[in-house]
């Protein structure tokens, strides 16, 4: 059963509509990601979630319990912010024992809670310090132990890692999952970052424009984007112009060469324009010797531009119209493709992703 | 570059004598009081004078309420239009202008005027309650400086977030108020406050015409009848506002080292 509800939710301002109805079902102890652009409307679906906006329409409910109209210090969310918003006046142990002072909680359980919730984030020692003498990374692991001092049903991270340079970025992406593992608690987590969600979360929902473009797990996202927004936002993706041949047998013309999908094109029919993509990852150089197979698609192209990156080789195909890139790794003994080179490129059927809706012009 | 350095020596040794010159010279008057030698003499007289007593507390007690007033009527006030209504502020800001733009004897004949003995609320028609007539005229003339220190405190910290980070853990409105968002503005309360003080010691006009025991009356009333003891005064008087000015120093150097990062110990 859901623990945390969010039913037809939409928020609009005047004529604008910042998000548009808005379904998702939370389970207990579920780490959820937001992900998306700014202004997809992520931040304003968590920002309700915690009670600092209320829907134009729709519910919002935790453990069955319809919290649509509470006020956010009747809702026991728990928040992190991106800027910290540690209270500055305050000592970090009292910080975090903010929400336990204010719940009237006696002094002898806000102590050991305190110092528990310190040992929790690796900080037991910094209790007596303020918090402008604590780097960005502690400050966010403070106001992480703040808002779950008070055992929160659900915990809410507004970007919180957004501030952090990129190596504390790494390692505190990895603390905040191994505490939410520990404690089990619902989490929802709203980034515009896509390795964060990837490596994060149990589930992400995929958000443009005010609307889910897709809920899933972060396999499910990363190699089966249903929408070209999701494809292109979530990983490196190449996305080409194609002509469906045959709908059924999944059979594409791209630049007049014939590939062919593992799955038939649907709700498509002979002579439709629809997107196709192939990941990087997916495809490879080959001499074009190969026996052909029934589960390999063949393209012949022209290198375009050769990319020596260290370890890897970027090298970009171009067919007709379209062009993908591809990565191959550097191997000392081979020289990288030349300029202009006719290669045959060669991926999985099962590689090629059919998306919905005709392709950008 | 040793030009322009020269250049802002000379303008602050002109600024210098321009301020000092003057001050130099009411205190060396004021210790001419025994004939022949320097003395304390104006100073003994002033300070041993029961009106100066009577007069510089009735103004420090008045002082005290029109800070507490203004504390209570500016800080919730500044605080909400930085939360829920940044679009009034302009209106505010011009609002609280107002004193500083229309003349003092022109706000205490319109409170005379509205609370006259005569009028629906007939504030002048015993003590007390002029005196808190008077208090609320001090909070007005002070309004400008207090709300712009606030406002000033208000913006040099996240009030939104604090709000919100404080409701998300159960805090109420009261909570929030005085336990997040008052102590961070402390320095700059004090800021008005101070100022607040030193505008209600010295102020002369509605006192005056609202016939109280003030001290900005009593100073005219001695700088009208004696020689020495006025420089006395005004020495007096410049001591308390510079006192007051070096109040503010250390509470704001106070809070400026608790914001400020301590050095080394940033991981």
């Amino acid at each position: 059963m859901a623990f945390l509800e969010i039913q037809s939710v939409r928020k609009s301002y005047g004529a604008q509509h910042v998000v548009q109805n808005f379904d998702l079902a939370i389970k207990r102890g579920e780490f959820v990601s937001f992900l998306g652009p700014s202004g997809c409307g992520k931040t304003t679906t968590l920002r309700m979630v915690a009670g600092f906006e209320t829907p134009s329409a729709g519910q919002i409910r935790i453990d069955d319990k319809d919290v649509t109209n509470l006020r956010p210090n009747q809702r026991k969310v728990g928040m992190v912010f991106q800027s910290y918003a540690l209270f500055p006046n305050m000592t970090v142990a009292d910080n975090v024992g903010f929400g336990l002072k204010v719940a009237r909680k006696p002094a002898a359980e806000i102590r050991p809670r305190v110092e528990e919730m310190l040992r929790l984030i690796k900080l037991p020692a910094l209790g007596a310090r303020y918090p402008s003498q604590l780097s960005g990374g502690q400050q966010q692991r403070v106001a992480l132990a703040r808002a779950l001092a008070v055992k929160p049903q659900v915990l809410l991270l507004d970007e919180p890692l957004s501030a952090l340079d990129a190596k504390i970025r790494v390692s505190l992406r990895e603390e905040i999952r191994s505490v939410q593992r520990e404690l089990g608690i619902t989490t929802v987590y709203v980034t515009h970052d896509q390795e964060e969600a990837l490596s994060m979360s149990d589930r992400i929902v995929v958000m443009n424009e005010g609307r889910v473009e897709q809920i899933g797990t972060p396999f499910e996202i990363y190699n089966f984007p249903r929408t070209r927004f999701v494809a292109s936002f979530v990983g490196t993706l190449n996305i080409m112009g194609g002509r469906v041949v045959d709908p059924a047998a999944g059979r594409i013309e791209v630049d007049g060469q014939p590939i062919t999908a593992s799955r038939g094109v649907v709700d498509a029919k002979a002579g439709d324009l629809r997107a196709v993509a192939l990941r990087p990852e997916a495809a490879r150089l080959t001499n074009g010797e190969e026996a052909p197979s029934d589960d390999t698609n063949r393209m012949r192209g022209l290198i375009e531009e050769v990319s020596f990156l260290g370890s890897v080789v970027r090298v970009r195909v171009r067919f007709k119209d379209s062009a993908i890139s591809l990565d191959t790794f550097n191997t000392p003994h081979v020289p990288p493709p030349e300029r202009g080179q006719p290669v045959t490129v060669s991926f999985g059927r099962a590689d090629l992703l059919v998306l919905e809706g005709a392709p950008a012009a | 570059m040793k030009q322009s350095r020269i250049g802002a020596w000379i303008a602050i040794a002109v600024g210098a004598l321009y301020f000092l010159v003057p001050l130099i010279g009411t205190f060396e008057f004021s210790l001419r009081m025994r004939r022949g030698v320097y003395s304390f003499d104006a100073y003994r007289v002033v300070l041993s004078d029961p009106r100066f007593q009577a007069t510089f507390g009735y103004s420090t007690l008045l002082a005290f309420a029109t800070i507490l007033v203004g504390v209570i009527l500016v800080v919730p006030t500044a605080y909400w239009i930085q939360l829920r209504l940044p679009r009034l502020r302009p209106i505010v800001e011009f609002i609280t202008l107002l004193p500083l733009v229309i003349p003092a004897i022109v706000l205490v004949f319109g409170y005379l005027r509205i609370y006259g003995s005569s009028s629906f609320l007939p504030m002048t028609s015993n003590e007390r309650a002029t005196d808190v007539l008077l208090m609320f005229s001090y909070v007005t003339l002070a309004l400008p400086y207090m709300y712009r220190a606030v406002d000033t405190g208000l913006r040099a910290i996240d009030v939104r977030t604090l709000t919100e980070a404080a409701e998300s853990l159960g805090a109420s409105w009261a909570t929030i108020l005085f336990k997040v968002i008052f102590p961070n503005v402390r320095v700059a309360v004090l800021s008005g406050a101070f100022l607040t003080f030193a505008i209600v010691i010295g102020e002369f006009t509605m006192a005056s015409l609202l016939d109280r025991p003030a001290f900005g009356p009593y100073l005219q009333l001695i700088g009208a009848n004696r020689a020495y003891e006025p420089s006395a005064l005004a020495i007096i008087a410049f001591i308390v506002t510079w006192a007051c000015m070096g109040l503010l120093q250390v509470f704001g150097r106070g809070t400026r080292a608790l914001a400020a990062p301590a050095p080394g110990r940033i991981k």
